[in-house]
């Protein structure tokens, strides 16, 4: 299939493109920018006219949900939910039932999205045995089989002398360990950050050093064993400090946000809110800037949805008793422009977030508008809104924070491998 | 509409027409309680022009109302005080107007749950149409005919006054 | 400001008793004021009066506790409601669906009111999300967040003491971290217009950022009794002597238990309160409970008239009343 966009502007900051050019997709392919190549003749024209035409978005953490909580979401439901908001590749952590720690489970992954053609599909495998903390995980077998990491997903791993280990065996095996830091005793079944909403609303709190404790503890750990080491969503501004320090020493660590958490503070919660029941949970005002400094200064490379769609029961309880997670993915990216809209991120820092740097952190060869490379494109009009409404939300979870928000751009849309695989109506 | 009433001069017929009737039925030494809170006002006149050795008592019927569930708590209830046991007492009850009839219903269904006295007179101001009850008063200071929508309603404690409105 | 939208009904009377967060002065004194009157009805012979005649009350009980569930119990008695005593086990409600299916239940059964306690932090407020619109629903505790009718059986007895909040210094002691009285004590205290409420604990058994709702913080027990007029302990549960919180019940009792001599730090009309059971020896000594400036059982007594207030003004609410309007 032979696909001419018409009339957009290219936008791509990672390679410095950004200008009014037509773009040509022949196959699976990018093969001319501004200019036709000879020889080709399109099947489809998109008129791309006032809108910009990024790389596919690639999402660092989203659940889909099988196997094993199917009554949630399925690959059909939320990857198509992933495509209007322009995503076309995701990372999925392994804590799904049973856990990705063995090549079967892979398979089975790596199956369901070859059936539903909507996303690159990018596991992370279990870093320790059922994600237990206790035995090492066969990395080297999960790799081989298609795993483009490993992580203990939220599970901790509290005996230091395991996770020592876990760090050293896959730098072994050269796999980057994605790495969520949280301090089990110091959370102490904490529901919400200590501060004066949990105090006020008499949760049970979490405090700044569940984080940067258990962070502390994994940078040493880098530091000793040198492993490439990705920290999953950072929740404080502190945390970001120390990110900061580990990467002024060149050790060898990236870092990502949740974009709940750039959006969102403890206050939110408010009447007991279950949709804004996180984990990492909404911190303070301060810490929500800290981690839009941390983006700025280069700091934070990459944000994701930390998608995890519920069903109605896992949200309806008493607070303590609901499910961490929101319901996000199809809402990435205008939340993202909304945050340039209020001036906090500049456009051409915020692409590379969902772009080029998530690429980089997975090692992929995507994540770029450049000639040879795969044409996984996103359409984006910047002057009409996306409303997100109860009712018209594409996830089967319906647990999205951001109910009756209305934000900046809107996706028309978005091509995987040279196929177009959603189309605004 | 506005009748000129004498509130003081209808307080004074009240009074001498209270001593006659507890005369008459030999209802020695009566024990005086007024409805909050036009009834109270009235019955603290009454009171003190008859000279009754006991304290008056005051009756709050909030917690008696038949119209509870739809009109909810009335937003100024001050604690009934009965003073003396009214067991085995004869009782003046006394309000400013007589109306439905259950205002008095409720007063009588609370004095029951403070004793069983051995007999109650009532005593009104107004007597007015409307009623819905079975009751009617003993003594009473001025019968008026009201139509549906009109309202006679005291204000006081001092001046004591009666007002004639429209409703709704 | 939580719990607010969701208590009043639209002529701004109480629907449901959550938290006493956010509610104005004039409707705290209007439950004191109805309290009052409430107070006279358990010293007439007959103990009860026909106002809720008909409804249907359920206590609804997820973490045991005999003697809220009696005050509730004997209230709406005395209102002469039908109640109906529900202890649930936590384990046979860990997922939602139970508890709504629970709640479904009760109202196909056509009760007009939840009492609700429970071990998890907006519970109470959970529920009165849930239910159909003519229930209203009373928080009796909810994990660590409110207890409204004890903060407000408390200030009744402060008022009847001490007649006017304006200058009142209160003194708060003890485990405020786990507890909810004390949560719903400063919101009453601070929106009744007290001069000062102050809370006395070790870091251990203060929440972080307490500050923000209204209070200064004391570590040591004669510096925050310093000239109070009104003592509040709390509760101190054994279990958290047994984990990193405390060394040692004697220990604690040491330096933060009030003894005689303490008290003498305090006004010299200052009174005692603790909202039970107590723990003699640990949070206060037998002595101080015993005495004269302590008013530990009126407390109890004034808890039936509070609830019965309160039990009363959310059940009968005017769908037209003018004249509740300020």
């Amino acid at each position: 299939m032979n696909i001419h966009i018409k009339g957009g502007r290219l936008f791509d900051p990672t390679n410095k493109l950004d200008a009014k050019q037509d773009l040509f997709i022949a196959d699976d392919k990018i093969v001319g920018i501004k200019k036709k190549p000879g020889g080709f003749d399109s099947d489809v024209e998109i008129d791309a006219k006032d809108k910009i035409v990024i790389p596919g978005l690639i999402d660092l953490c989203a659940r889909l949900r099988e196997p094993g909580f199917e009554y949630k979401a399925t690959f059909e439901t939320e990857c198509y939910a992933a495509n209007s908001s322009g995503i076309t590749s995701i990372c999925c952590p392994p804590d799904t039932k049973p856990v990705i720690d063995t090549t079967a489970v892979v398979d089975l992954i790596q199956q369901r999205a070859s059936e539903t053609k909507r996303t690159n599909v990018f596991p992370l495998g279990a870093l320790t045995l059922g994600l237990q903390g206790e035995q090492l995980a066969e990395m080297n077998t999960l790799k081989q089989a298609g795993c483009i990491g490993v992580s203990n997903a939220l599970a901790p791993i509290e005996n230091t002398e395991v996770l020592r280990r876990a760090f050293e065996y896959a730098r072994s095996c050269d796999l980057t360990v994605f790495f969520y830091a949280e301090d089990t005793s110091l959370r102490n079944n904490g529901v919400a950050h200590e501060g004066q909403l949990s105090t006020r609303l008499g949760l049970p709190p979490i405090p700044e050093t569940a984080e940067t404790v258990a962070l502390s503890r994994a940078l040493l750990l880098v530091e000793q064993t040198n492993v490439k080491t990705h920290f999953c969503r950072l929740s404080t501004a502190r945390g970001v400090k120390l990110i900061q320090e580990a990467q002024a020493k060149d050790l060898p660590v990236t870092a990502d946000v949740a974009i709940c958490n750039l959006h969102l503070t403890e206050m939110d919660i408010a009447d007991y809110n279950s949709d804004c029941h996180l984990q990492p949970p909404l911190r303070s005002e301060r810490d929500r800037q800290g981690l839009i400094n941390g983006i700025n200064d280069g700091v934070i490379t990459a944000v994701c949805s930390d998608h995890q769609p519920h069903d109605v029961d896992a949200k309806s309880a008493p607070f303590s008793l609901t499910e961490p997670g929101a319901s996000t993915i199809e809402h990435l990216l205008p939340l993202l422009l909304h945050l340039v809209d209020r001036k906090e991120i500049k456009l051409e820092k915020a692409i590379p977030l969902l772009t080029s740097q998530p690429a980089n952190i997975l090692g992929i060869d995507k994540g770029r508008i450049e000639i040879d490379k795969d044409a996984d494109i996103c359409i984006v009009d910047l002057d009409k809104s996306t409303n997100v409404e109860q009712d018209n939300l594409h996830s089967a979870g319906k647990n999205s924070p951001f109910k009756g928000w209305e934000l900046p751009g809107q996706v028309s849309h978005t091509i995987l491998n040279g196929e177009v695989v959603f189309t605004r109506e | 509409m506005s009748e000129q009433i004498n509130i003081d001069e209808l307080l004074t017929e009240m009074a001498s027409s209270i001593k006659e009737h507890t005369g008459r039925s030999g209802h020695e030494d009566p024990l005086m309680i007024g409805i909050k809170r036009g009834g109270a006002w009235i019955a603290k006149q009454l009171h003190e022009q008859l000279g009754y050795s006991d304290p008056l008592g005051e009756l709050n019927i909030a917690f008696y109302r038949d119209d509870f569930s739809t009109l909810g708590m009335h937003p100024e209830v001050s604690p009934s005080q009965l003073p003396v046991d009214i067991k085995n007492r004869h009782i003046i009850l006394v309000d400013d107007v007589l109306y439905t009839g259950r205002t008095i219903r409720a007063a009588m269904n609370e004095i029951f749950d403070y004793g069983r006295p051995k007999s109650i007179s009532l005593a009104v101001l107004i007597d007015r149409s409307g009623r819905e009850l079975p009751i009617q008063a003993d003594i009473i200071g001025k019968t008026i005919i009201l139509n549906e929508g009109e309202h006679a309603k005291l204000s006081g404690p001092e001046p004591l006054a009666l007002e004639i409105k429209q409703t709704g | 400001m939580t719990g607010n939208t969701i208590q009043l009904d639209n002529n701004g009377n109480l629907k449901h008793f959550l938290t006493t967060e956010g509610l104005s002065q004039s409707l705290l004194q209007k439950i004191l004021d109805h309290a009052e009157s409430f107070a006279t009805v358990g010293d007439r012979p007959v103990k009860k009066v026909p106002l809720l005649r008909g409804k249907t009350i359920a206590n609804l009980f997820f973490e045991p506790s005999t003697r809220t569930r009696t005050t509730f119990e004997l209230a709406a008695k005395r209102l002469s409601a039908d109640i109906l005593n529900l202890n649930i086990s936590t384990s046979a409600t860990s997922k939602g669906e139970s508890l709504s299916d629970t709640l479904q239940t009760l109202e196909a059964m056509h009760c007009d009111m939840f009492v609700v306690r429970h071990a998890n932090s907006g519970a109470a407020h959970y529920i009165a999300t849930q239910v159909a619109p003519h229930i209203s629903v009373i928080n009796a505790g909810d994990g660590r967040h409110a207890h409204p009718t004890q903060a407000m059986l408390d200030m009744f007895t402060i008022r009847r003491h001490k007649k006017e909040f304006e200058n009142l210094r209160v003194a708060i002691v003890g485990d405020v971290l786990h507890s909810r009285v004390a949560r719903s004590e400063i919101h009453a205290l601070n929106t009744l217009g007290v001069l000062e409420t102050r809370i006395v604990a070790p870091h251990t058994l203060i929440p972080k950022e307490v500050e923000s709702l209204g209070v200064h913080v004391h570590h040591d027990m004669d510096e925050g009794l310093e000239g109070v007029d009104v003592v509040m302990m709390l509760r101190l549960q054994r279990e958290r002597m047994r984990g990193a919180l405390l060394p040692s019940e004697f220990e604690y009792f040491q330096r933060y238990g009030l003894t005689g001599k303490r008290l003498e730090k305090a006004k010299p009309d200052a009174i005692v309160m603790h909202p039970g059971p107590i723990n003699r020896g640990v949070e206060i000594d037998s002595s101080v409970a015993d005495s004269e400036r302590s008013v530990i059982l009126q407390q109890v007594s004034h808890g039936i008239a509070v609830r019965m207030a309160v039990m009363a003004m959310t059940m009968g609410r005017s769908g037209d009343d003018m004249e509740e309007n300020e």
